[in-house]
């Protein structure tokens, strides 16, 4: 009984059962006799099967994510957290202090600083390695000789583990003896400090997270051109369009739902994409390279005293940040007509 | 007649234009292999010419026997597989069945499970350690792969669950509908007829549950003290604090930790295109 009840709320793909759920959820709630049961019966097929995942991320986020939204309310440092020093327990003795370390984060110039470097971190990596991804993508989708071999080459960077990668380039950077630097020399240029100088410092490490991107952005357009079916160009052919309005009219539009997910997801990654700078440059030269994540890592981890309360509230401040911008963005998608 | 005339006339390129189009591709290529491979050749080199940029003059594996035998690489290489292994099996499983319950079924809690699993990426791992840590040492987990596992599940499983969702729903719902006409439970029809149709989507799901858990450096340096614990990529980073930066030593480690990242890689890839599209078309 229950399957036949379940499977008429299952219609043909997912996208635009928006309408059907909304209905569905309605008539449960008519019924409020038993609704839970009613529901039970219903559901528990589909709440077995996530029942994992919402275990294991409520376990490991959920609690972490509140207490850290709690310390962010605090002013909780190394000095007067719970802690033991040999066998004396000594209590924690910090105070709740409302919205006061938000307030300074706000006043803090170091935080706007921070925030438009994030920005223009993040703007820059996703756009280039999105356009280059895009660009490769479509001429890998083309009749040529030895298309295999380029596709695996290309996407290597990715089957490297990323902190052995930027190992690499480290040693590619290094001022004094890298490679790079050995090529620029034998042209007559000076030694470049690549990641010693604030604004080499930051056009390196776009570079290096350029070079770690354009694998998945690669993949994942290649697929999505892959399924725009060849009859569309053809007719537009037929009908005399030049390459680049069937680029602009049949491969964009085509490409729309890839694009929308994998610019969300590479977005959230790149803003918090902590081990490309940390293991590059540490933040450094100073903090030219430091982002909101870095700079959160160093207040609970290297500056002393350890400032717990900071880096929770500089937290909790990315995680609004991210969460505006994907709604944000999902809805203008809306607009356009595609929902998740 | 027509359509095969457009086609030859799109396959027909100029010479010009075919050379550009290789020109691009091979400098992408290499630009793509560059780093990788500049890291083996110097892990070829003596010690005292790690930073030389001639090619190898007289290759060495000093670099390799000094991290096999005098390091705890083999012990980091077990504890590496081992997180890896069930890491990678209990992540394909979770995020398979919640994709699959996501794309099939229409149920309460379905749009915050799916916020949910696109917030849990946003929150910045660099503050999650320090509570982490904490519940680790309440559960009496440090230094246990236990920790690292389900860790590693909560990184991974999220994108995994967005991506097989998509998988699932190019599978007809027909199939479904069929194995539940000849009587099997929505268990039943997952597991013996979803399941083995979906085996790129699971491909790229192992994949990069795989690499997710073989390349992490931050929760395995944190949670797992002492020296025999750690997992290759922790251990790695030892190599510059201890041994007073030995870089020979670890472009030598560096290399043996890309090798089974590589392998896999290559199993994975003749599904990757296909299952990564999926994903990204319909989530």
């Amino acid at each position: 009984m229950t399957v036949d009840a379940r499977q008429s709320a299952d219609p043909a793909g997912g996208m635009d059962s928006t309408p059907g759920r909304a209905v569905k959820a309605d008539t449960t709630r008519t019924r409020t006799p038993g609704r839970i049961r009613r529901a039970l019966a219903t559901h528990w097929y589909a709440w077995a099967m996530v029942a994992p995942v919402v275990i294991v991320i409520g376990v490991i986020i959920g609690y972490p994510l509140g207490r850290g939204i709690y310390l962010s309310l605090t002013n909780a440092d190394e000095a007067n957290v719970e802690r033991n020093i040999g066998v004396n327990h000594i209590p924690a003795t910090y105070d709740f202090v409302g919205l006061d370390n938000f307030t300074a984060i706000l006043k803090d110039e170091v935080f706007w600083d921070r925030l438009g470097w994030t920005v223009t971190w993040t703007v820059s990596c996703v756009a280039v390695s999105f356009a280059l991804g895009l660009g490769l993508a479509v001429l890998l989708n083309r009749q040529i000789k030895g298309r295999a071999i380029y596709r695996s080459l290309l996407i290597l960077p990715w089957a490297v583990p990323a902190f052995v990668s930027v190992f690499a380039w480290r040693l590619l950077f290094n001022e004094k003896n890298g490679i790079l630097n050995k090529i620029l020399d034998g042209g007559g240029i000076d030694a470049v400090p690549w990641l010693n100088d604030p604004t080499l410092a930051k056009f390196s490490v776009i570079a290096v997270n350029i070079w770690l991107g354009v694998p998945f952005m690669l993949v994942a357009l290649l697929g999505g051109l892959q399924s725009i079916p060849g009859e569309l160009y053809e007719a537009a052919e037929m009908d005399g369009a030049s390459p680049w309005q069937r680029f602009r009219h049949i491969t964009l539009p085509g490409l729309r739902s890839v694009s929308s997910t994998v610019i969300l997801l590479s977005t959230i990654w790149t803003f918090n994409m902590f081990p490309v700078i940390f293991l590059l440059t540490r933040g450094g030269p100073g903090d030219s390279t430091e982002i909101l994540v870095t700079y959160a890592y160093r207040l609970s981890f290297v500056n002393s005293p350890r400032d717990f309360a900071g880096a929770s509230a500089w937290g909790v401040m990315i995680l609004l940040i991210l969460l505006a911008f994907a709604t944000v963005y999902r809805r203008s998608l809306r607009k356009q007509g595609e929902v998740w | 007649m027509a359509a095969t005339k457009t086609r030859s006339q799109r396959n027909r390129r100029s010479p010009l234009a075919s050379f550009g189009l290789h020109l691009t591709l091979l400098i992408a290529s290499a630009v793509a292999v560059f780093p990788p491979l500049w890291l083996l050749v110097t892990s070829f080199k003596p010690k005292s010419e790690a930073f030389s940029t001639d090619i190898v003059k007289d290759p060495t594996l000093t670099n390799y026997r000094y991290v096999l035998n005098d390091t705890e690489f083999l012990t980091w290489l077990g504890n590496s597989l081992f997180v890896v292994a069930i890491t990678t099996v209990l992540g394909v499983f979770i995020a398979a069945t919640t994709g699959y319950a996501v794309s099939r079924f229409r149920f309460p809690g379905m749009r915050p499970l799916m916020w949910l699993l696109l917030v849990t990426q946003m929150f910045p791992m660099a503050i999650l350690i320090v509570p982490l840590y904490n519940i680790m040492s309440t559960l009496g987990w440090l230094n246990q792969p236990i920790s690292l596992i389900v860790t590693y599940l909560t990184v991974a499983v999220p994108f995994c669950a967005w991506m097989m969702k998509g998988f699932f729903d190019t599978i007809p719902v027909e199939i479904d509908e069929s194995g539940r006409v000849d009587g099997l439970n929505p268990f039943g029809t997952f597991w013996r007829l979803i399941v083995p149709l979906a085996r790129p989507g699971l491909a790229v799901t192992a994949f990069y549950t795989f690499i997710t858990a073989w390349a992490e450096v931050a929760y395995a340096s944190a949670f797992m003290t002492g020296e025999q614990n750690l997992t290759l990529a922790a251990g790695l980073q030892t190599f510059v604090n201890q041994y007073s930066s030995n870089w020979g030593a670890m472009t030598a480690a560096a290399v043996m930790i890309a090798v089974p990242a590589a392998l896999v890689f290559s199993w994975a890839q003749r599904h990757l295109v296909a299952g990564l599209t999926a994903g990204a078309t319909k989530s």
